[in-house]
């Protein structure tokens, strides 16, 4: 059964193919498959590497938001948790881990230790990683609860989303 | 052995001309041998019948500005019959160096490179002295009293800079 | 470490490696696939703990413990806070120390958990880390209501707790402990009869006895070699005194014998939780002293002396006497020792953190020598590294 080809009738047909054709630019589309599955380079540091884990276990259930893989290669990954305080020692490691990483990269950092310093205010630490790396996020707390570093990611997944996917 | 008492006993026999203090503090017995004899009082008790101490801890402490600058302390532990023993030497600022004790105890290899990683203490006759907690190209030995704890101020809004040990300031000795 | 051959290749493992539970560094030297060098680089994470304490009052040294050794959060904060009570010469009420111990007991399983969660996906066993991690989160939830953070809780104080415990807390660490022999079990018949677990495990990374004594290594790294030290039984300390548990010995020293170890010790420590529950005193949580611990918050309205005492502790801190201790404590990876070093005034003049796994790990070059590179990665699970621990 063919379907008869009528003539184009504007008032009709306009309204028929904004409900089913959905019109955007490539960069918007590429931009949502983004934000849905970042996949974050599975890089503990200290403390908050074991709350990392958790989140990513079965109660806090990660995969939910699509970013449950934690990719053991930095190249496979578009996304670095700092879930830790740096040293001295470690920033240059995590300068060229961060460097390794593809375009687009996303970082969060994780806790107050990589955030500012935290408590720690001394000669070994680097006070905050952004002095070595761009932040995105910043997730506040001594470790941050599961929560709190779920609730990160949804508002870097809002940042995905409207910067169009780049930085 | 029955004892850090004994321990003592054992050094006191053994090397006749060593020049002991001992002292006890809440149970735990400290013994300060010389420098020099350091080596030959912790071979001794190694050696002696009846126990097998481990070597726990070996740790230092500075003195600044006080001299002999540093104390190298060696904690040994006893497993069966349980002893402790606190054993010290204490060296001069200018030439802070001691015999290494990797030969007694091969867990004594990275206890004394972090003692000289952080003080600067050299032990002669280690293997490797190299740093091992701090990067390579660190200058300076963090845990020296004359070093900064190299804090940055933190800004709170509407309030000027702090510097946070100095919040509570440190107080003079009591008692 | 021998001068490279020119058939001898040198990789390096870290420090961004998910099997090396943290930032450790190894600089591997392989024949083939057959190790004949190890070398560990560490301090990737070093924090500075030790002067950071220096340069603080104790009331204040209180947060640091907890951050040095993560997995096992109570235990360290009560070997930090022993040290200063010996430095004082004071004891805490009884039931301060009964729920001192409960909670510590309780840290040691939540920590063997993770190490058993860690190992198993180390060997892909996924499903394992999931199991364990879930039966952490039971036990984290009654830290989370006892002090309000499920990790760091700064919850002791210097003679006693920050406060009483909670309504429904016995009965809520009663169910868990009572469900907890169920769940080793499970975790027994899951591992321990396994295959493949134990072909991975069994015969790896021996440790003998001697070796482990000359590195000074303690902990199940020690007595799964056979050597019966246990900080609880040899010095007691808080109380552990009172209660009857056994110090289980592996035979081996191999990696399976650790694990064993470990299993065995979670069924003591549920042992150790359900008396120290039955025997649970009442009574106040702090010592009295006022030169010592805040007073409680409700006499701070009514009484001026109080409010002084409470200015002064905080303004200034606590003065113990001058002189020096150490303070021992069986943490999960081994003897955790803090060496407090006081002249009188409000700070520690130097504060020594003995740390149980910077020794055990020494012990890794002799474990792996002549193993196989896939070996690298059970080895390390099993000396149950916490890198905060090592570097400090």
């Amino acid at each position: 059964m063919t379907a008869r080809m009528s003539p184009w009738n504007p008032e009709r047909d306009d309204a028929e193919l904004e409900r089913r054709v959905l019109t955007t630019t490539v960069e918007r589309m590429v931009a949502w498959a983004r934000q849905g599955s970042v996949w974050p380079a599975s890089f503990g540091l200290a403390c908050c590497a074991i709350e990392m884990m958790c989140t990513a276990a079965a109660r806090f259930d990660l995969a939910r938001f699509g970013s449950e893989l934690f990719r053991a290669s930095p190249r496979q990954a578009d996304l670095m948790i700092v879930s830790g305080r740096v040293s001295q020692k470690m920033a240059p490691v995590l300068r060229h881990i961060y460097d390794q990483m593809l375009e687009p990269k996303w970082v969060i950092a994780m806790g107050d230790c990589s955030s500012c310093g935290g408590v720690f205010n001394n000669y070994a630490l680097v006070q905050g990683v952004d002095k070595i790396v761009p932040v995105d996020v910043y997730v506040a707390g001594c470790p941050p609860r599961p929560e709190a570093l779920m609730h990160g990611f949804l508002m870097l997944r809002e940042k995905i989303g409207a910067t169009g996917g780049r930085r | 052995m029955s004892g850090a008492g004994a321990c003592v006993a054992l050094l006191r026999e053994r090397l006749r001309d060593l020049d002991l203090d001992v002292t006890e503090f809440r149970g735990e017995v400290t013994v300060i041998v010389p420098a020099a004899q350091a080596f030959e009082a912790l071979r001794a008790l190694r050696d002696a019948p009846g126990w097998t101490p481990v070597l726990t801890d070996l740790t230092a402490i500075d003195r600044f500005p006080a001299e002999p600058r540093f104390e190298v302390v060696y904690l040994l532990t006893g497993y069966s019959p349980p002893v402790r023993l606190r054993v010290k030497a204490r060296l001069p600022g200018e030439v802070a160096v001691m015999a290494s004790v990797t030969g007694l105890w091969p867990g004594a290899n990275w206890l004394e490179r972090e003692v000289y990683d952080m003080f600067g203490i050299r032990f002669e006759g280690h293997p490797g002295l190299t740093r091992i907690l701090m990067p390579d190209d660190w200058e300076g030995h963090p845990l020296r009293k004359d070093f900064p704890l190299t804090e940055e101020p933190v800004q709170f809004s509407g309030h000027t800079p702090k510097v946070p040990s100095t919040i509570i300031p440190k107080s003079p000795p009591r008692r | 470490m021998p001068e490279p051959r020119p058939e001898t290749l040198t990789i390096n493992m870290g420090p961004q490696h998910p099997a090396t539970h943290g930032v450790l560094r190894l600089l591997l030297e392989l024949e083939g696939e057959v190790i004949v060098g190890t070398r560990p680089i560490i301090g990737h994470l070093h924090t500075g703990f030790e002067k950071e304490m220096e340069n603080r009052t104790y009331h204040q040294n209180i947060v640091f413990p907890a951050r040095i050794e993560y997995l096992a959060t109570f235990i360290e904060e009560m070997a930090y806070v022993l040290a200063v009570e010996k430095l004082l010469g004071i004891t805490p009420p009884p039931r301060a120390q009964v729920a001192r111990i409960i909670l510590a007991e309780m840290s040691r399983v939540a920590s063997h958990l993770v190490f058993l969660g860690s190992s198993a996906i180390d060997v892909n066993v996924s499903s394992g880390f999931m199991y364990c991690l879930q039966d952490r989160e039971e036990i984290l939830d009654i830290f989370d209501m006892v002090s309000g953070q499920r990790m760091m809780h700064g919850y002791y104080r210097i003679g006693g707790l920050h406060q009483d415990l909670p309504e429904g807390f016995e009965a809520r660490v009663r169910q868990i402990a009572e469900g907890l022999a169920g769940r080793v079990d499970e975790y027994d018949s899951l591992l321990t009869d396994n295959l493949i677990w134990r072909k991975r495990l069994e015969g790896v990374a021996v440790l003998t006895p001697q070796t482990a004594l000359a590195y000074g290594c303690t902990g199940p790294v020690l007595r799964g070699s056979g050597v019966n030290y246990d900080v609880r039984k040899a010095f007691p300390y808080g109380g552990y005194e009172q209660f009857e548990f056994d110090v289980p010995l592996g035979r081996n020293g191999d990696a399976f014998d650790r694990y064993l170890v470990r299993m065995e010790e979670m069924r003591q420590s549920r042992r150790i939780i359900l008396q120290a529950l039955d025997r649970l005193p009442g009574g106040p949580v702090r010592l009295d002293d006022r030169k010592i611990a805040l007073p409680p918050r409700g006499e701070l309205v009514r009484s001026m002396e109080a409010v002084i005492h409470q200015f002064k502790l905080v303004s200034e801190g606590l003065h113990p006497p001058a002189g020096e201790v150490y303070a021992a404590v069986e943490s999960p990876r081994g003897e955790k020792g803090y060496y407090l070093v006081s002249d009188g005034s409000n700070r520690p003049s130097r504060v020594r953190v003995r740390a149980a796994t910077f020794n055990n790990l020494q012990a890794l070059p002799a474990m792996v020598y002549r193993g196989f590179i896939a070996d690298v990665v059970v080895a390390i699970a099993s000396l149950d590294v916490v890198l905060g621990d090592v570097d400090r």
